[in-house]
């Protein structure tokens, strides 16, 4: 029994301990994001700042157009979301539900090509965009996030309809269920935390991607907040660190906040209960 | 359901069509784009208000401002040739031309550029930027590497305060480091996270040119004795007279001012536009001083990377993107961009001006070096990025830190670094 609890408490404080791990970039992050600039360059930074400011919240509104980067970053990452999910759902089942030699090479293939270096795509990528008229536009930036998230999310979505009981297709299509009436009211809802937590993915990764951003939009108007964020960075590394990490604070707070409204609908049991035994 | 489903790939498609980017022409008279590296707010202020001044008094050409960004702009750069879609003026650094010069993406602006602007810039300028026969950027902004003191300290200890008139030699500055040093505290804090370029270009000052091209054109890569003075001064300060913090050696420049303002370390070797982040951060009182980087056998001179303005081949309009070129740079607007980036200006007449000579942020001791910067050594070599990231840049961390000798050090630098020269010059 002591040695039970022994082994709890040690997991809370290897799990504490991890946390304050991953926590620690985030918070220096916002305590940098309030420090003025001496206390910046202070051989012994505190984590309050002693004299807090909003001033490096002011100069990058100042300097940079952060809002409209977010807008145009939030229009990429719900797009290529939204696409990437809409596209993947379907060739995800096919994938699954019909386990052929083709569907196993598609799966090799989806594997295969998450090696391959963004160098060694982007000029062909950049050449077939300038032929469709897509370069410096949202919707050729959204098709290169789609195309670029699509086989990761293919992957965890074969995942998730492998974990869906083809008993309960079976059940409905007893029942008189059409296929596609089983999909849409039977396989979909279950499916739901999958599709959510592939959606995340698709998001965030647009959200937080730099170098396609930057390769593919050329004016002002039309860059997001990645690339917005290293117009504070000169030469050689050299940083404006305080209007930096304002801005980088800003900008990590809409992945934070959808990750806090769906966290229940990934990690919910919707599968628990679905099959009678 | 097919009908919806063919309304939305209509949508899609007109969704596109509405997106896509109009061209680089309005109402016929020519738009030219320009791409900045400027950052810092000045800077971008300058540049914008010279672009402003430029479209104001030239109506039928039009430049328009676009902000790039020094993170991967070698890949952006490159993927925009590759594509056809490249910026009519670039901002770039001049060791970062050469690929882009030997692979026809820059056009030669030997016969585009005005005789004023020639003539204003230096020859040894001029050759940061010239690659073969051809001249493929115009070196603007430069700054040498200086040291950064505690100037109460300096005075404490009871040194003699170098000028560019009277510089330490190497050996002096060893041993005022070390006169400087103990109980925790160093001399000099080294940020050497980037040891070669800062190696090479320091270098120059004792003679040093490390990269030899022989009578074919070959280069070869040989560590004589010139070559040794700057990195065994580290070498020394570091593992023999403990004079030199062995914790910076990692670290890039900006990471040194913390223990700098905190008394930790007398001097920093920092770029000369340093000044803008200490004048911002530094501890109110705290009084530093701006010094030139000890001299060798060659005073002291040392090596630059200017920051230069190039024209795209593919540029429809080169010689109105040279026009705006010689605009952006005449001698006033080079001082407005060069204090706007605490940088020099390559220009003579620019540096005349009296605002690059007040002993305000020590301009005046910056100012005095300008006539000793030459090309770095490395910039025009083929294969020189894959000889710093696979040989010269390991090697010199290990004999900063002590780990191998000079022996050894030679012996990488020049038998492995010879190999991967010779791959791009058969």
């Amino acid at each position: 029994m002591r040695t039970g609890r022994t082994a709890r408490a040690g997991q809370y404080v290897a799990l504490l301990a991890y946390l304050v791990f991953l926590a620690f970039p985030f918070l220096w992050l916002i305590s940098t994001a309030f420090k003025p600039p001496r206390e910046l360059g202070s051989l012994h930074p505190t984590w309050i700042p002693r004299d807090p400011t909003l001033a490096n919240f002011r100069q990058a509104f100042d300097e940079q157009p952060l809002l409209h980067a977010a807008l145009n970053s939030l229009i990429a990452a719900l797009g290529a979301a939204l696409v990437a999910v809409l596209l993947a759902t379907p060739m995800a089942y096919v994938m699954a539900r019909h386990r052929t030699r083709l569907a196993r090479a598609a799966t090799g293939w989806v594997i295969v090509s998450q090696a391959f270096p963004l160098v060694l795509v982007i000029i062909p990528l950049f050449l077939v965009l300038k032929n469709l008229r897509l370069i410096n536009s949202m919707p050729g930036l959204i098709t290169v996030y789609v195309v670029w998230a699509l086989p990761f999310a293919l992957w965890m979505l074969v995942g998730y309809v492998r974990a869906v009981p083809p008993e309960l297709e079976e059940a409905a299509a007893v029942d008189g269920a059409g296929r596609l009436r089983t999909l849409v009211s039977v396989t979909a809802p279950l499916l739901a935390p999958g599709i959510v937590a592939t959606a995340m993915f698709a998001f965030v990764t647009a959200w937080n991607e730099f170098f396609f951003a930057l390769v593919l939009l050329k004016t002002p108007e039309k860059q997001t907040l990645p690339v917005i964020l290293t117009h504070f960075i000169g030469a050689e590394g050299v940083a404006d660190l305080g209007p930096l990490a304002a801005a980088a604070f800003l900008a990590t707070l809409p992945s934070l906040v959808v990750f806090a409204l769906i966290q229940r609908r990934i990690t919910g049991g919707m599968l628990t209960g679905a099959v009678k035994n | 359901m097919r009908t919806r489903l063919l309304l939305g790939c209509l949508a899609l498609v007109l969704l596109l069509a509405g997106c896509s980017d109009g061209g680089d022409f309005a109402g016929g008279r020519i738009t030219l784009r320009f791409q900045s590296l400027a950052w810092q707010e000045e800077s971008v202020q300058a540049n914008e208000e010279l672009v402003k001044e430029w479209n104001a008094s030239h109506p039928d050409v039009k430049v328009e401002y676009v902000q790039g960004s020094w993170d991967g702009v070698h890949d952006q750069l490159l993927t925009s040739f590759e594509g056809g879609e490249a910026p009519d003026i670039i901002h770039d650094a001049s060791d970062d031309l050469a690929d882009f010069a030997y692979g026809g993406y820059l056009a030669d602006l030997t016969d585009l550029l005005p005789a004023r602007l020639k003539s204003d810039i230096p020859q040894r300028s001029w050759e940061t930027a010239t690659f073969g026969d051809g001249i493929y950027g115009v070196p603007f902004l430069q700054e040498p590497r200086v040291l950064v003191a505690n100037a109460k300290w300096l005075k404490q200890a009871g040194v003699r305060i170098p000028t560019p008139e009277r510089p330490w030699s190497w050996a002096e500055f060893r041993a005022i480091t070390e006169r400087l040093s103990g109980d925790g505290r160093y001399g000099v804090a080294w940020p050497l996270k980037e040891p070669v370029s800062a190696t090479l270009n320091l270098s120059l000052s004792s003679g040093g040119r490390l990269f030899h091209r022989d009578a074919d054109g070959k280069v070869t890569v040989r560590f004589g004795a010139d070559d040794e003075v700057m990195p065994r001064t580290v070498h020394d300060q570091v593992n023999a007279d403990r004079s030199a913090s062995p914790t910076t050696l990692g670290s890039g420049g900006s990471d040194t001012l913390p223990g700098f303002f905190g008394g930790r370390y007398a001097m920093v070797p920092l770029g000369f536009s340093y000044r803008q982040q200490i004048v911002q951060q530094a501890p109110k009182g705290f009084d530093w001083q701006v010094l030139p980087a000890p001299a060798g056998a060659d005073g002291l001179t040392q090596g630059v990377s200017p920051q230069t303005l190039s024209i795209a081949e593919d540029s429809p309009h080169k010689r109105e993107a040279a026009e705006f070129i010689d605009f952006l740079l005449r001698p006033d607007n080079m001082v407005r961009l060069a204090l706007g980036d605490w940088m020099l200006p390559t220009g003579t007449e620019a540096l005349k001006d009296p605002a690059l000579h007040t002993t305000e942020n020590d301009w005046a001791t910056g100012t005095a070096l300008a006539t000793h910067l030459r090309s770095a050594p490395a910039q025009s070599v083929r294969g020189y990025p894959e000889w710093k990231d696979k040989i010269a840049t390991p090697a010199f961390q290990e004999y900063y830190s002590g780990a191998i000798g000079l022996d050894e050090l030679r012996d990488r630098l020049e038998e492995d670094g010879n190999l991967v020269l010779a791959r791009y010059q058969r």
